[in-house]
């Protein structure tokens, strides 16, 4: 493994070289991260693997893809789907239009899971739905709507227990092993670049959904996420967190009240 | 058989195991008193679904409370915490427990080298692991880690386990301190720190 003393130099490091500011995030995953890095790209050592970081901007970007985790699938935990397109929709379709905000999308599994139950809720066309990362890499890959064919079982069994009642090989393209979603899910999204960190909020949203992101922060930084969600969320908006995630050790949580037993909050305050 | 040699200054004790292991504990910890001085982490592999089977069943046949693991979460003595389905589960300083949902490792999410690497770093000679029965190589890698870090690594017997595999591997590949059947593991586990 790696030492905690050479965690600490990366961080100082990449802060002062690019800016970027890995200090707030959860050390023992990002230890890990870094050790795999250091692994699969066969670095000798950890000084090999700093100076090739400090002195090769490309090789800066592939650590920041590899180091920030790009595990996602569409329409995880099916049962959070369920709550959104049974509960969460019908309220926000009340309105005459609807903002959203996936903060931390990655590669965009999920904002297309989003974009196909607004579609069935019939409610896609008065929405906009922002989708945000850390890692520009990534975005190019969610703004293609392709993904790996052999995922569309998982991804269908999942659609279906979220209460999908379609065909899911409707809303896609086979070609190749690859999926093509339709253009028209599309439509309604806007992908941008976006540090949780470090930039403020943009807009003000009905729903935000931040699933799985939080974990890889500590909690000072979670609160300053958890801040910058508060700001920028509508009266009565919702936040959506990842089935393991919590506010309750956020000073924001009277801010907020808990939907039933699922990890969605209503801003009430 | 060091019988004697009691495990004491022990703050965490986690529990690895696959298929075959779950039979092992519901032997084990309906016949375990209420413990005091140390948190007990429990990582199977489990089937990815939301539901918290798992946790109600050792809520119910066990006298130490079972605490939901959420991210962050305070690691307390004297309580039961199992590593959700589908979520690596790791150590933070501060007996803080967080989560990570990033590649499976040996085919495996949670990973109990995972877990096991993970607290190893953060209590060192203050932790007990114990792999159970499994039939993947799952766990070895983080026993060799816990030991490296001080810790005292346990494995059960592997012709007292349903799948042999998992816990052979580790005999094979690490100098366990004990290697228990399942009854010795009861009587060691009532016995840390006592």
């Amino acid at each position: 493994m790696i030492e905690d003393r050479e965690i600490e130099i990366l961080i100082n490091d990449v802060f002062e070289y690019y800016g970027l500011d890995f200090s707030g995030y959860s050390q023992a995953s990002f230890k890990r991260r870094v050790y795999r890095l250091i692994q699969l790209d066969g670095f000798l050592n950890f000084s090999e693997f700093l100076i090739r970081v400090k002195t090769d901007p490309e090789y800066f970007k592939r650590m920041v893809e590899e180091i920030t985790v790009n595990v996602t699938e569409m329409f995880r935990d099916p049962l959070f789907y369920k709550v959104l397109r049974n509960e969460i929709l019908p309220v926000l379709g009340t309105k005459p239009f609807i903002r959203l905000w996936h903060a931390g999308c990655s590669t965009g599994e999920e904002v297309f899971s989003m974009a196909i139950l607004l579609k069935e809720a019939n409610l896609l066309h008065k929405s906009l739905i922002y989708a945000t990362d850390l890692n520009g890499i990534v975005l190019e890959t969610a703004r293609k709507g392709i993904f790996p064919l052999q995922m569309m079982k998982q991804y269908s069994e999942n659609y279906m227990a979220s209460g999908g009642k379609k065909d899911f090989s409707h809303y896609y393209t086979a070609n190749y092993g690859l999926a093509k979603f339709e253009e028209d899910l599309l439509e309604k999204m806007v992908f941008s670049q976006h540090n949780l960190i470090s930039d403020t909020s943009f807009n003000e949203f009905d729903l935000i959904l931040c699933r799985n992101v939080l974990i890889y922060f500590d909690k000072d930084l979670q609160e300053r996420a958890l801040k910058l969600f508060d700001d920028s969320l509508a009266k009565l908006g919702f936040l959506a967190l990842g089935t393991k995630e919590t506010i309750k050790f956020s000073h924001l949580k009277s801010r907020f009240q808990q939907f039933e037993k699922e990890k969605i909050w209503r801003k009430i305050n | 058989m060091e019988e004697n040699k009691l495990i004491s200054g022990c703050k965490v004790l986690i529990i690895g195991g696959s298929a075959g292991s779950l039979e092992v504990l519901m032997k084990i910890f309906p016949k375990l008193g209420p413990v005091s001085s140390f948190a007990i982490v429990i990582v199977l592999h489990r089937k990815n679904t939301e539901d918290s089977l798992l946790e109600e069943l050792f809520a119910l046949k066990s006298q130490i409370p079972v605490k939901e693991v959420e991210d962050k979460v305070k690691l307390l003595p004297g309580s039961i915490y199992i590593a959700p389905s589908d979520y690596h589960l790791l150590f933070e300083k501060n007996d803080l427990l967080s989560l990570d949902i990033s590649e499976k490792v040996n085919f495996s999410r949670p990973s109990i080298d995972v877990s096991f690497e993970s607290a190893a770093a953060i209590y060192g000679s203050s932790l007990v692991a114990i792999l159970l029965s499994g039939a993947n190589a799952d766990g070895t890698q983080g026993l060799i880690e816990v030991k490296k870090a001080g810790g005292t690594i346990i494995v059960q017997k592997p012709e007292n386990s349903k799948m042999p595999f998992m816990p052979q591997n580790a005999v094979n590949h690490t100098s366990p301190d004990f290697i228990l059947d399942e009854g010795e593991i009861l009587k060691l586990i009532s016995a840390i720190n006592s």
